[in-house]
């Protein structure tokens, strides 16, 4: 029979990791978004213009070329960065270049950017350059939101939709 | 690192000697931890099995029947589910005070470097599973995580679409992501098992599973809180609100605030590179080498006790390769001897009563020869006085011997005191070079190496082989196992000891004396 005094030891013992899990497994709180304000989230992938245009091959570099490898256009992969603005209300919050994914720099850029705006009704604008072009912008899209705290709004990008999605 | 080693080591020794006081040796948690790790494991396997039977995987489905889990069937799903929360969470406590624990002894540097090197993956994978259960329940909380784990995940620049794009509205989120967290919350703590067994394979007898007494007590504490304060969910996930304010679990959870706040490329660094660390520490700086158990084949008869007895799975019984009559020789790993000696106290050809041969047993330590260990206890006791002369052995692992010797205490020590055949003290108490022996080594329940007191105290009841003759007078023997730290205890030990071999003695002369009497009366 063991000594009571060790029951007693692991009564008191466990009494004490028993708190600490129950209080640990759910508590402190953690704050992870200011509870007063809201979120826009800009968050879309999309695959801009080539950097170069398409040429077609002269006969000389077709002659050069290996008989598998001949082809009648000459296509660089490389695409030009995605450019973002985005307004709220004429104040800037996020105006950005992303660079196309992958290691020939081909593929899709992907935007993904938190910003927390304090709620109520704003003019929401969203401009994208996605070509080579060194002014003005390709899509353009504003809508009028009426935002409450924590809430969530979603700029999404759809080039076959026509642009910009506003949810 | 040796600063902060020895003051952990410090904070351990007097902490669990104060659960020494409150629990018992045989109980105390911090002897356990592996064990009751093992233990919360399984915990969590058979909860889990019974919430399985009831999850479900649709995107609102899996909020509700948690939901119906806590509250409709709150006497056995909503018990199972708080049972597979609390026990997970002390899984994480076991652990990682189990690493700290390990590394403060230093039992983690040469041969046992690979349950250390091994254990390192297990955070990984302990974490990765119980954060992958919080993301099923698909609560606010849930929510969170799948966002931050995304987010971190996509730091890597390996993905050509963010993932956590799939958390941006509840119209992306299907059915089959949670079919694809119901698959990694079975395999993950699946492949930790395995990971687990092969964290004990270098250990002879692992203790997998905690004392009886012990298991009845963590399960009780964890059946109560599960009464007491049933794990709960939080408000169901909507990807249109933010979850602004959430409740971590901060034994799994530690982490996520960091990831929010700094970038996901360097919480990857930080968390890889800490992993490649840890599982560096065994050879920064390489433990000092000590030579390894040698067998004798000349005086080895195979009888495979040193195999039986190597808490380290370091002796494998092969097929004689001497010619020899007997079937089997004992062959030590290197790569996994520590050079205990504990082969040594159970080889039953030491014994110091050979004087026709040399001294060389079976096995021994090239550095600490059992010929060496007569001599120093021969030495030890040559110039003791009295009639409570005392020889201590003990280890090197415990209280330093040193400051015991006096004209009536002579010692000798050892890496271990598995390593004591227990003719010694025959030896000592048959040729009257002391009336009594006192064993002294690391606490009870936590060997150095890990089985030396427990195989020492076998052989000495008579329960294990070599056992100790029963011509031994058992009150000529005492034994206290102080470790570092109790020291105080150890000397008042020592000296009730030694009061008792001064009553022996009185009686003895008494006796004697009587006798004489008698015999005179007789010749009278």
């Amino acid at each position: 029979m063991p000594e009571p005094r060790y029951i007693l030891g692991q009564i008191v013992a466990f009494t004490l990791f028993a708190i600490g899990l129950a209080y640990f497994s759910n508590a402190p709180s953690y704050t992870y978004h200011d509870p007063e304000m809201a979120l826009i989230m800009v968050s879309f992938s999309h695959a801009s213009e080539r950097k170069e245009d398409c040429r077609r091959f002269t006969p000389e570099e077709l002659a050069a070329l290996a008989a598998n490898m001949r082809r009648p256009m000459d296509c660089k992969r490389e695409r030009v960065p995605v450019y973002v603005e985005v307004t709220l209300d004429g104040e800037n919050l996020l105006s950005k270049s992303y660079k196309p994914t992958g290691l020939a720099k081909d593929g899709s850029a992907s935007i993904y950017e938190r910003i927390t705006v304090k709620p109520g009704q704003h003019q929401l604008i969203a401009k994208l350059r996605d070509s080579s072009r060194e002014e003005g912008f390709d899509y353009e899209g504003d809508v009028l939101i009426n935002i409450k705290p924590k809430e969530l709004f979603v700029i999404d990008f759809r080039k076959d939709l026509g642009g910009f999605i506003f949810k | 690192m040796i600063a902060f080693k020895k003051i952990l080591r410090f904070v351990f020794e007097h902490v669990e000697d104060w659960f020494d006081v409150v629990f018992g040796a045989k109980w105390n948690p911090f002897y356990q931890l592996g064990a009751l790790g093992w233990f919360y494991y399984w915990i969590v396997v058979i909860s889990g099995f019974y919430l399985y039977i009831f999850f479900d995987t649709g995107v609102t489905q899996a909020y509700q029947s948690l939901e119906y889990l806590t509250h409709e069937q709150w006497y056995a799903g909503g018990i199972m589910r708080s049972l597979h929360r609390y026990a997970s969470d002390a899984l994480v406590v076991m652990m990682m005070v189990h690493l700290l624990r390990e590394f403060a002894m230093d039992r983690f540097r040469s041969p046992r470097w690979f349950a250390w090197f091994t254990g390192v993956p297990m955070l990984w994978l302990v974490f990765t599973a119980g954060i992958s259960g919080y993301w099923m329940v698909w609560d606010q909380l849930a929510q969170y995580i799948a966002i931050t784990t995304a987010e971190f995940l996509d730091a890597i620049p390996l993905f050509g679409e963010a993932i956590a794009r799939n958390f941006l509205t509840d119209a992306k989120l299907s059915g089959r992501f949670f079919t694809l967290m119901v698959f990694m919350h079975i395999a993950l703590p699946l492949f930790l098992l395995f990971v687990m067994w092969i964290h004990i394979q270098r250990h002879a007898a692992p203790k997998v599973n905690p004392p009886k007494e012990l298991a009845i007590g963590t399960l009780s504490m964890l059946l109560i809180l599960s009464f007491v304060k049933p794990a709960l969910s939080q408000a169901p996930a909507d990807l249109g609100i933010v979850p602004a304010t959430v409740n971590l679990d901060w034994f799994y959870m530690p982490i996520y605030p960091i990831m929010n706040n700094v970038s996901g490329l360097t919480v990857w660094i930080a968390l890889i590179g800490a992993t490649l660390l840890l599982m560096l520490v065994p050879w920064m700086p390489p433990g000092k080498r000590v030579p390894v158990a040698v067998v004798h084949l000349d005086n080895c008869n195979g009888c495979s006790r040193c195999a039986a007895d190597c808490p380290f799975s370091a002796i494998d019984m092969k097929p004689r390769s001497d010619g020899s009559a007997y079937r089997q020789e004992a062959v030590v790993d290197e790569s996994h001897c520590v050079s205990c000696g504990i082969c040594v106290g159970s080889c039953p050809t030491a014994t110091p009563f050979r004087t026709r041969s040399e001294l060389s047993p079976g096995i021994e330590l090239p550095e600490d020869k059992i010929k060496e260990l007569r001599e120093k206890t021969i030495a030890a006791s040559n110039d003791l006085i009295g009639n409570d002369r005392v020889i201590i052995y003990g280890c090197q692992n415990s209280l330093d011997p040193a400051e015991m010797v006096d004209a009536k205490v002579g010692v000798v020590t050892m890496p271990c005191i598995g390593m004591l055949p227990p003719s010694f003290i025959d030896y000592v108490l048959s040729k009257k070079m002391a009336d009594g022996v006192f064993l002294t080594g690391c606490r009870e329940g936590d060997c150095s190496y890990r089985l030396g007191i427990k195989w020492t105290d076998a052989r000495l009841a008579g329960e294990r082989d070599p056992r100790l003759r029963k011509r031994v007078n058992q009150e000529r023997i005492g034994k206290y196992w102080a470790g570092l730290t109790r020291r105080k205890e150890f000397f008042s030990e020592l000296t009730a000891f030694r009061m008792r071999l001064t009553k022996l003695a009185t009686a003895q002369t008494e006796n004697r004396a009587e006798s004489n009497e008698s015999g005179e009366k007789i010749d009278a």
